[in-house]
């Protein structure tokens, strides 16, 4: 009853704060401008907004036009700089997706393997000490020398960005599951595959899935950057070649699904994560 | 005489201390008890209890001796030596029926669902927990855990029952009734059961011999008191026999005087001899494990101090 009225009272809140951002920024762009003759298309694609007195800055009204038709044709395709939305998003969530799967699939079972080796625990442990500040965008030059396809390159960034925190969380998890689960399983007599399976793997479910989550987020920050480096197609081109166009409308629209994206990614881990959470 | 099931012979646990010394928890322990015994091991905290149990469970190593179980010297646990442990140690993301169930199809892998959750199910029926199968650990009481626990060690019908303080986190009620339960399953199928407490009740109410353990470090085997109350005493009743208060002292009494003053009041102790007690029966002492030396047990009436002059 008091949590509910609470989460209305809540909602009610963000909207009137929606509501006033948009508002602030509607009346800020108006600005002073004496009489705007001109689209505000033809304005900005003439790039002499500034001299007309008009803001470079498009109002909410103009974005929400522009998201009306990017929406209703997210997938068209006029050549290599003029593609969808949709599809644009479609290349970057693919990519974002193959590297950080990769990712997974080295990260759990080499976390094991070091979790549950206090051998390899130590020796690795400075190669990971020192591979982890490592800015995943500075393994760009050497990955575009080595690869020589900008797009597997891209993904090989996302692929060394998303490791680290799987690695380290799985490491950690399985390290530090209860003695005595282990001892159940001991005195069991349970062999050291159906442990891994059926006691540290539950344990530490909670901890590697909150290093996957860390992960995508992470994923998802660098693949902007990484495609505004390599170009050709992904959202993070987009932005930048929008930029290019001086479409600010377009930057700004970039901008807002690049944030629902990270959201909704975030979610469905999120969701995972409370699946495999246990009450104690 | 009875033939020694468990036999621990002279094992030492020692731990690296600061400096390059070492810490010895205990050495040269010696122990022995027969199959279908009830043995209750009391001393203070940190004297070594658990350590002893973990050895015998396997989950641990001695750092000298052995462990000889049924003329076997043992090397890890095994699913013969179930063991109740302390924080019952259940895996919260399986239910009640899940964690049995993992102990019955570790024990039986060749068992199908049906079978091991049949299986699982008589047990959590034994300990009285019918119809709270689906709840989660997270979901139960202490005592409903604790059970959890029992059931789980029970069902995989061990050859013997290690027990870490297993009722000491539970209000007297609950206490009352898990100790009955406990007392009936293993007088029932004769289970072999070692059990670490703190409760000296508890001890006199379940054991058939009590080893008291000195203060450690250096702990020793100071003791064994066999219990002179009939096999079928019943929990109400335990204060009104004779002998009750006469064991009660002479326990209590260890713990408080006698377990900081042993080791140096009694300078010929032998570990491999250890006196065997028995209360109110002065001069009249068969023990099966000492009968090869009579002249080392010292037995005296209920509630006078041991001489060690003996
Ligand atoms: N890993 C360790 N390193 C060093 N010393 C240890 C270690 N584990 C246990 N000890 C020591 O061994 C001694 C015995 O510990 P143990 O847990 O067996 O005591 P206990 O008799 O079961 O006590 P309690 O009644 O409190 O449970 C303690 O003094 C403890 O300090
Ligand atoms: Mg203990």
């Amino acid at each position: 009853m008091t949590t509910t009225s609470l989460r209305l009272r809540a909602g009610l809140v963000s909207i009137v704060l929606l509501a006033a951002f948009l508002g602030v920024w509607h009346l800020a762009v108006r600005s002073t401008a004496p009489v705007a003759t001109m689209s505000p298309e033809y304005a900005k694609l003439m790039g002499l907004t500034a001299t007309q007195g008009k803001s470079a800055m498009p109002g909410p009204v103009d974005v929400a036009a522009k998201l009306w038709e990017h929406v209703r044709r997210p997938f068209y395709d006029n050549g290599p700089n003029d593609k969808g939305l949709g599809i644009q998003l479609g290349y970057s969530i693919a990519r974002v997706g193959t590297g950080y799967l990769l990712a997974v699939l080295v990260a759990i079972p080499l976390g094991f393997l070091i979790g549950m080796s206090p051998l390899l625990s130590q020796a690795l442990d400075p190669f990971i000490q020192l591979l982890k500040p490592i800015s995943p965008l500075a393994w760009m030059p050497l990955a575009l020398y080595t690869i020589k396809d900008s797009s597997i390159s891209a993904i090989f960034v996302i692929f060394i960005c998303s490791i680290w925190p799987m690695l380290l969380n799985t490491v950690f998890g399985v390290a530090s599951v209860r003695k005595e689960w282990i001892n159940v399983a001991r005195t069991l007599e349970v062999g050291t595959i159906r442990r891994a399976f059926t006691v540290i793997l539950p344990a530490a479910a909670p901890t590697i899935l909150t290093g996957m989550r860390i992960s995508i987020g992470i994923a998802w920050l660098v693949i902007v950057a990484a495609e505004m480096l390599v170009g050709g197609t992904g959202i993070g081109y987009f932005v930048w070649n929008e930029w290019n166009n001086l479409s600010i409308t377009n930057v700004i629209i970039a901008i807002l699904l690049i944030g629902i994206v990270g959201m909704l990614l975030d979610q469905i881990l999120a969701r995972f994560t409370r699946m495999v959470t246990f009450p104690e | 005489m009875t033939e020694k099931f468990i036999s621990i012979e002279g094992i030492a646990k020692r731990y690296p201390g600061t400096g390059g010394a070492t810490t010895t928890v205990f050495e040269n322990l010696w122990l022995s008890m027969a199959r279908g015994e009830f043995c209750c091991v009391i001393g203070h905290s940190g004297c070594g209890k658990t350590t002893v149990l973990n050895i015998l469970a396997g989950l641990d190593a001695p750092s000298e001796g052995a462990v000889i179980v049924d003329g076997q010297a043992i090397s890890g646990t095994s699913l013969d030596r179930a063991v109740i442990f302390q924080s019952h140690a259940l895996l919260p993301w399986r239910t009640v029926l899940g964690n049995v169930a993992y102990a019955v199809s570790s024990k039986w892998r060749r068992w199908d669902r049906a079978r091991v959750k049949a299986h699982a199910q008589t047990f959590i029926d034994l300990v009285g927990l019918t119809g709270s199968e689906h709840k989660r650990p997270s979901e139960l009481s202490g005592g409903m855990k604790q059970r959890v626990g029992i059931a789980r060690a029970l069902s995989i019908t061990p050859k013997m029952m290690l027990m870490d303080e297993p009722f000491s986190a539970l209000d007297a009620l609950t206490r009352g009734t898990l100790q009955d339960e406990v007392r009936r399953i293993c007088l029932e199928t004769g289970q072999t059961a070692f059990m670490i407490t703190h409760d000296v009740d508890e001890a006199i109410y379940l054991a058939d011999k009590i080893f008291l353990m000195t203060n450690g470090p250096g702990a020793v085997l100071a003791e064994v008191v066999e219990n002179p109350l009939p096999r079928d005493r019943g929990r109400t009743d335990l204060h009104r026999h004779p002998l009750y208060y006469a064991l009660r002292n002479h326990i209590i009494d260890f713990l408080v005087t006698r377990s900081k003053t042993f080791t140096a009041e009694t300078p010929g102790h032998d570990p491999r001899n250890v006196p065997v007690v028995h209360i109110g029966k002065p001069g009249l002492t068969i023990a099966s494990d000492a009968k090869s030396e009579p002249l080392n047990e010292t037995s005296w009436p209920g509630l006078s101090r041991p001489s060690t002059s003996s």
